[in-house]
């Protein structure tokens, strides 16, 4: 399939799925529509909220305290992650000892630590920061773990007998290995940092996109909680195709999946 | 003569008279899950002078890699010694340059990255190193591959990469654990004749490890069998006198070569042979 049809038909997805959705709240079956617009609101109504917050520039604010959230959490955990990985892969001892802990905080419902956070942190960015971070940091820790401990044993025979010193191990064959697995996890890093700020407004706070879905969500407001939403998922969808553009410039040394070997 | 003349001499004679390698009744075990013991190979001795071609053939899983690691000193013998030089080897050996069977070139550097990062290990300025690894890759054919990282790379022409990245560092031994065997048959071919024209340059002592005889006779100044693991011996040791240089393709119609390979297939058939039995023809 070419890049054209694919786009075509991806738009023809969107239209066709609005389309329904629109014909399923404003044309009415005996009487009403089969989706009360009171519950589903309408696509027209939706489009004009975007284009008020837009046009108004409201909006604008609580994009930036999202993105803001999500980069800090993105930061924080991912330089978390990258030591503490690096530390217990270089330490088996220490990594032996930790162990449980590390899976007992892992298998816990982040969400249920969002209170404690709002105690600690106070109503303002921190604590989204916070639940971002403690989200963002195990993906990254498992990864540059994994990378560290799978660096292939004749990469690691051919470096020493290159005359590789420790610090010059770490420079050349643990740092990318382990770097190469935290890109490979970058869509998902970053996803679960959005996810992180997101929940955590909607927890409670004073601003970003989660504040203003539950604010919508509080007053009936559908049109307003389809907005907020529709806004979101923009909104990852630019910080994805951004994240994508990175991880070409940074992985250029591994080979594409559908590439076929000489 | 002065002093400093009088001493390079007398080292001279001394490194001419110690052979680069030389493994002294090397055995080396393993300890398996249930407190057994694996010996992979028993009692061997083998020495390679300086300057010499050796080729070590035998049996899959008869453990000439292992006998090659003791040499590189990645793997320390349960008993027996090795000596480099006429020093018993401690730790790493820092005169070999080794060249791996599987794919052991550094994937997110570049081929001439990969290269230099032989020089730069031993403090040489980037722009020095990089300067000799394009020189090297010249030499190696991949003159222009430079800015290509290894998966852009064919199978031989990572090879060719790999030989330039231990030989830029310009070691004294060179240990090759099937080097080519990944390799189809004629880049085989092809890279065999590289390599015997890099090392007629400067004669490094080699210590080659295959399970292919006619590569073994065809490149080496010996060739040494091992017999079918476990506890795998070195049973037969012969002296190939074809003339060099050799090219491998020709020296193979040579009746000489002809001669010898049948001496030493009939000795290593019945080892491979067993070698199928026990390990079920893998």
């Amino acid at each position: 399939m070419n890049r054209v049809t694919l786009i075509a038909l991806q738009a023809l997805v969107a239209i066709v799925s609005i389309l329904i959705w629109y014909l399923l709240t404003t044309i009415p079956v005996d009487g009403k529509p089969l989706f009360p617009p009171f519950f589903f609101s309408t696509p027209l109504d939706v489009a004009e909220r975007i284009v008020k917050w837009f046009s108004e520039g409201t909006i604008w604010r609580h994009l930036w305290i999202t993105l803001a959230e999500a980069m800090l959490a993105f930061v924080l955990g991912s330089l978390g992650g990258v030591l503490v990985g690096f530390w217990f892969a270089r330490q088996p001892r220490v990594a032996a000892v930790f162990d449980p802990y590390v899976k007992a905080v892992n298998a816990l419902p982040r969400i249920v630590l969002a209170p404690i956070f709002t105690l600690w942190f106070g109503l303002g960015i921190w604590s989204k920061v916070a639940l971002g971070v403690t989200l963002v940091f195990f993906i990254v820790f498992f990864n540059v773990y994994q990378g560290v401990k799978e660096v292939s044993p004749t990469v690691l025979a051919n470096a020493r007998m290159l005359g590789m010193n420790e610090r010059q191990l770490m420079r050349h064959v643990y740092w990318p290995s382990a770097l190469s697995w935290m890109f490979s996890s970058l869509h998902t890093s970053v996803g679960f940092a959005v996810v992180g700020a997101v929940v955590g407004e909607y927890l409670g706070s004073a601003a970003g996109l989660g504040y203003i879905i539950l604010q919508a969500e509080m007053t009936f407001d559908i049109a307003g909680v389809f907005a907020g939403m529709f806004v979101l998922a923009a909104f990852v969808i630019v910080i994805d195709t951004m994240v994508t553009l990175v991880e070409r410039r940074l992985l250029v040394w591994r080979p594409a999946a559908a590439e076929t070997r000489a | 003569m002065t002093g400093v003349q009088q001493a390079i001499a007398a080292n001279a004679a001394v490194r001419g008279a110690m052979p680069a390698v030389a493994l002294d009744d090397v055995t080396i075990s393993f300890r398996m899950a249930g407190n057994h013991v694996y010996t992979a190979v028993k009692r061997a001795s083998l020495s390679v002078a300086d300057g010499e071609f050796v080729s070590i053939v035998g049996p899959t899983g008869c453990g000439k890699s292992t006998l090659l690691n003791v040499a590189a000193g990645l793997l320390a013998p349960s008993s027996g010694k090795a000596s480099i030089f006429g020093r018993a080897l401690a730790g790493l050996n820092r005169q070999a340059g080794y060249l791996f069977q599987a794919d052991a070139l550094f994937p997110w550097k570049t081929a001439i990255d990969n290269v230099a990062i032989g020089l730069e290990t031993a403090n040489v300025a980037s722009k020095l190193a990089h300067d000799r690894a394009q020189d090297w890759l010249k030499r190696v054919g991949l003159g222009s591959f430079g800015a290509r990282y290894p998966h852009m790379l064919s199978g031989g022409q990572r090879k060719r990469v790999g030989l330039a990245q231990v030989l830029i560092r310009n070691p004294k031994i060179l240990l090759m654990d099937e080097p080519f065997g990944p390799l189809d048959a004629q880049t085989r071919q092809i890279m065999g004749n590289l390599l015997l024209d890099r090392w007629s340059a400067d004669r490094k002592a080699v210590l080659f490890v295959t399970h292919d005889l006619e590569e073994a006779i065809a490149l080496s100044d010996r060739v040494v069998i091992m017999s079918a693991g476990p506890a795998a011996r070195i049973i037969g040791d012969w002296t190939v006198n074809l003339p060099r240089p050799r090219d491998i393709s020709e020296v193979k119609l040579d009746p000489a070569f002809h001669a010898l390979h049948r001496e030493i297939w009939q000795k290593l058939k019945d080892e491979v042979i067993k070698g199928y039995a026990q390990t079920g023809g893998g």
